[in-house]
């Protein structure tokens, strides 16, 4: 559609024209503000937790188990140097092998969320399909943070 | 000839004056938009539609997607 608008005002008399290809969906993908009804009310990347902590596939677990339980955290999400999600770990897989690096411990390609996803729409999701947290990223797979069922779920509560 | 642009470029060109310009219809528009667009649907891109852009400055136009 916006190719053909971009067309049509050049037409119109208009010298410099720009063609934003990949549109509103890779705007909001990206975690960037909008404005309209939908904007007043919080998603996916808005309650998800920013300080989740993360580890590289190279540490051992054990390092990364012992750091986390510190924050109060039984969950982690590996992350390469970009801040790309390439796997999650749950307390199931945090009670593994100490010795091993994340890249074995971890659950490699974890489903993740965008950030302009809906609470209502994560909260079915999460309870659909048992999830007690799930990573929101960006379209380009970086890390927003971990959105935790139970947060949605107060959130929902307060409308 | 329109110019494709990405993400990054949209900001700075919108930084430095660009319009930019909504060409969905009314119920995604007001549900979801950049901040600052403005809304002239496809269809009603004439002559008339477009009385209230610049056409001193340059003008972004976005949909969706791709698609």
């Amino acid at each position: 559609m916006s190719p053909r608008a971009a067309w049509r005002l050049e037409t119109l008399g208009f010298g410099e024209v720009y063609d934003y290809i990949d549109g509103k969906v890779d705007w909001m993908a990206a975690g960037l503000p909008t404005e309209g009804t939908n904007a007043q009310h919080p998603r996916a990347g808005d309650i998800a937790r920013k300080d989740v902590p993360t580890a590289g596939l190279q540490e051992k677990l054990g390092d990364v188990k012992a750091r986390v339980e510190v924050q109060g955290w039984d969950a982690v999400v590996a992350v390469n140097d970009q801040r790309v999600v390439l796997g999650l770990l749950r307390a199931k897989e945090l009670a593994g092998d100490p010795e091993q690096p994340i890249e074995k411990a971890m659950r490699p390609g974890p489903s993740t969320f965008r950030p302009y996803v809906s609470l209502h729409e994560m909260l079915h999701f999460m309870v659909d399909h048992k999830l007690d947290s799930a990573p929101v990223t960006t379209s380009d797979g970086r890390l927003v943070g971990l959105l935790l069922q139970k947060d949605v779920a107060a959130e929902m509560e307060k409308k | 000839m329109p110019r494709e642009i990405r993400r990054e470029e949209v900001r700075k060109v919108v930084a430095s004056g660009a319009q930019l310009v909504e060409v969905l219809p009314s119920p995604e528009y007001e549900e979801d938009h950049l901040p600052g667009a403005i809304h002239i649907p496809l269809r009603k891109i004439d002559s008339q539609g477009v009385e209230l852009l610049d056409r001193k400055r340059a003008v972004i136009v976005y949909c969706w997607d791709t698609a």
